[in-house]
């Protein structure tokens, strides 16, 4: 019987995403390639926002991976809580990095792409200071994580942290639009509601975002793989001690 | 309330130490754990108080059953000898600390805050909890440490007390206490040797 | 508990440190802000709600660490999780314990320091009034942070950084009630939002917390 748990043996994950991950790097490469090319240079500039509208191929994209990781980093702590497979644990551990980053460039292309629209850098909006949030319980969540020895502890403690984190993080998200309403345009892409940017715009996001997400889901494989070698490593060095 | 374990593995940061422990305590008998530094004496004592998970293995009574006294005593340094004793009682729910005080002759000592005792009184007072808990199973990891010859002997007649009121005692100790109804047990036997086994570190070896 | 509760109060009191240290702590806060930013009244009276509110979080936060860390160094925490009473119970009692000795001594010196701010006569009320509900959030989230860190060495630094994004919430509901109170304005709805993250904490926060504690003492 094939299951997908079969997968939480860290061999065996290891082999079939190294078997996959040339695929998907080559599929990441050329998504983004197209998606930014194409965004950057073959779509027509605003009206009113001429060309600088161009960075939201990077800008909507890397933010809604930022979130997206975050659920991913949820979902994968669930598993290692209730299943206690460590590939689970580790996978979660791998992406918080990139979720970081995906929040920074996130932070940052707003920032740009704030300063001419709205003439500031930085506002106390709630969507950017929602992220600014996230971006500290990321901090806090790898921080967590570096500073426990034990890898079974410090799994299960971050797994905690993610949960408790991720009702906060909520919680903040609601608080923070009680507290500021903001200059921030509403959410511009989403599936049942694409008539919000004109079809020209809207294909090379969407290359853009699969690219982004490929790229996402190599880097993890990546890391994850990084991480499952260091335990073992971790784990012959101690057998090797106790003889 | 025989002390039954039946094949128990106990684990020290994620690598199995211990493997397939059983023994059976009968009251009135205590058992003591024999075997070098680091082969798991402390850890499988702490998987006994409930301190820590077991891999597998069943222990027959209950943590309610077990009191736990570590190498640290738990004691409030600002607090005084009676406070801390006190505090112990209303914890576990039991009534007096009068019993404690005299087998460990603390009486002149009471008021005195805990901070000014000695290495050995402090060791006196940590012990002196145990009687306190009113509980039926000892488990003690080192209980002499920094005890003197006399305070040994006392400790040794405290054990038997508790033992013939019907109490059990599982203790790791280089230093005989002189016990009429002990058991040993040697762990060197059970040394975990690693193996596949799914759930634990040795997934990734 | 109620033992356990006791021996916490006089441990705290018998330290020393318990009482005062927060509420110093409070109190040179607010004595640097005019420093920083200039002694006009009025602007110090518009911004006295969130600086007080700021203060008195950074307050709570600077006895945190030691709510678990003392009793783990010197194994009463062991003694404790052995003992009949709840672990849960144990936190939130230790919680409590923190809240009386941190969070209700700055609630009510909060009105001396708010006359140092130059806070508005009728914002005196909803002020000590968001304090005395915010803070008990304050003491049991940081109870899960201190959970967290308690088996590392020097986690201070660590705590704080896991513990303030979890006060973001708290601290906004709790400044807008003060904020709303200072300028005269309905302050209901920020109220009960504040009153549900306390009672909420209070009641889901401690699980979270004893099967952290329990992974910590492993």
């Amino acid at each position: 019987m094939a299951s997908i748990w079969e997968y939480a043996n860290p061999l065996k994950f290891m082999r079939t995403t190294e078997a996959a991950l040339p695929f998907i790097g080559w599929a990441a490469a050329l998504c983004l390639g197209v998606g930014l090319v194409w965004g950057f240079f073959f779509t027509p500039d605003d009206f009113r926002q001429g060309s600088t509208v161009k960075i939201f191929y990077i800008h909507v994209p890397s933010a809604m991976m930022a979130i997206n990781i975050w659920v991913m980093m949820l979902i994968t702590s669930l598993i290692w809580i209730v299943r206690r497979h460590h590939v689970s644990a580790l996978a979660a551990r791998a992406a918080a990095p990139i979720g970081a980053v995906m929040t920074l460039i996130a932070l940052f292309t707003g920032a740009v792409w704030g300063q001419p629209m709205w003439g500031t850098w930085w506002a106390w909006d709630p969507r950017l200071t929602s992220f600014l949030i996230l971006f500290l319980f990321y901090l806090g969540y790898m921080a967590l994580w570096a500073a426990i020895e034990n890898d079974d502890t410090a799994a299960d403690l971050t797994s905690i942290l993610c949960l408790v984190g991720s009702v906060f993080a909520l919680l903040s998200r609601y608080a923070v639009n009680f507290w500021n309403q903001g200059l921030h345009q509403g959410a511009s892409l989403s599936l049942d509601k694409k008539e919000n940017v004109a079809d020209v715009f809207w294909y090379p996001a969407l290359v853009s975002i699969a690219g982004f997400v490929l790229l996402f889901v190599a880097l993890v494989i990546v890391r994850t793989n990084t991480e499952i070698r260091a335990r073992r490593a971790r784990a012959l060095m101690a057998r090797e001690r106790l003889g | 309330m025989e002390l039954q374990v039946d094949k128990l593995c106990v684990a020290r940061g994620g690598l199995a130490v211990l493997r397939d422990v059983s023994f059976s305590v009968k009251p009135g008998q205590a058992l003591v754990l024999r075997g070098p530094n680091g082969i798991g004496k402390t850890t499988l004592l702490r998987t006994l108080a409930g301190l820590q998970p077991a891999l597998s293995g069943q222990v027959s009574l209950a943590f309610d059953d077990m009191a736990y006294a570590a190498h640290v005593d738990g004691i409030k340094t600002t607090l005084t000898v009676k406070e801390n004793l006190l505090f112990w009682s209303h914890v576990f729910g039991t009534k007096t600390i009068d019993p404690a005080v005299e087998a460990f002759a603390l009486a002149d000592l009471l008021d005195k805050p805990a901070g000014l005792l000695s290495a050995g009184q402090k060791r006196r007072l940590g012990l002196a909890r145990l009687m306190v808990t009113g509980r039926a199973v000892w488990i003690l990891d080192e209980p002499t440490v920094s005890l003197d010859q006399t305070a040994v002997a006392l400790f040794g007649r405290v054990i038997e007390g508790h033992l013939a009121g019907g109490g059990l005692a599982i203790l790791a100790t280089h230093i005989d206490l002189g016990l009429s109804n002990a058991l040993s047990l040697e762990l060197g036997a059970y040394r975990a040797v690693s193996s596949l086994q799914d759930d634990f570190d040795e997934a990734f070896l | 508990m109620i033992a356990l509760l006791a021996r916490d109060l006089r441990l705290a009191v018998r330290a020393g440190g318990g009482f005062g240290l927060g509420l110093s702590f409070f109190l040179i806060v607010i004595v640097l802000i005019p420093f920083g930013v200039g002694p006009e009244t009025g602007l110090l009276g518009r911004i006295a709600p969130g600086v007080l509110w700021v203060a008195a979080l950074l307050a709570c936060l600077l006895s945190l660490d030691r709510m678990f860390a003392l009793d783990f160094e010197d194994g009463s925490l062991d003694l404790l999780v052995t003992s009949p009473l709840p672990l849960e119970g144990i936190i939130t009692v230790k919680a409590v314990a923190h809240w009386l000795t941190t969070g209700l001594p700055l609630v009510a010196a909060a009105p001396v320091f708010a006359l140092l701010m130059n806070l508005p006569g009728h914002g005196y009320f909803a002020l000590v009034l968001s304090l005395l509900i915010g803070t008990p959030a304050l003491s049991v989230i940081g109870a899960f942070g201190a959970a967290l860190t308690v088996g590392i060495k020097r986690g201070g630094l660590l705590l704080s950084l896991l513990v303030l994004p979890l006060y973001v919430p708290t601290l906004i509901f709790g400044a807008e009630v003060a904020r709303r109170g200072a300028e005269s304005q309905p302050y209901t709805s920020p109220l009960l939002l504040l009153a549900g993250i306390s009672f909420a904490a209070l009641a889901l926060l401690p699980m979270a917390s004893a099967a952290v504690l329990r992974v910590n003492l492993r």
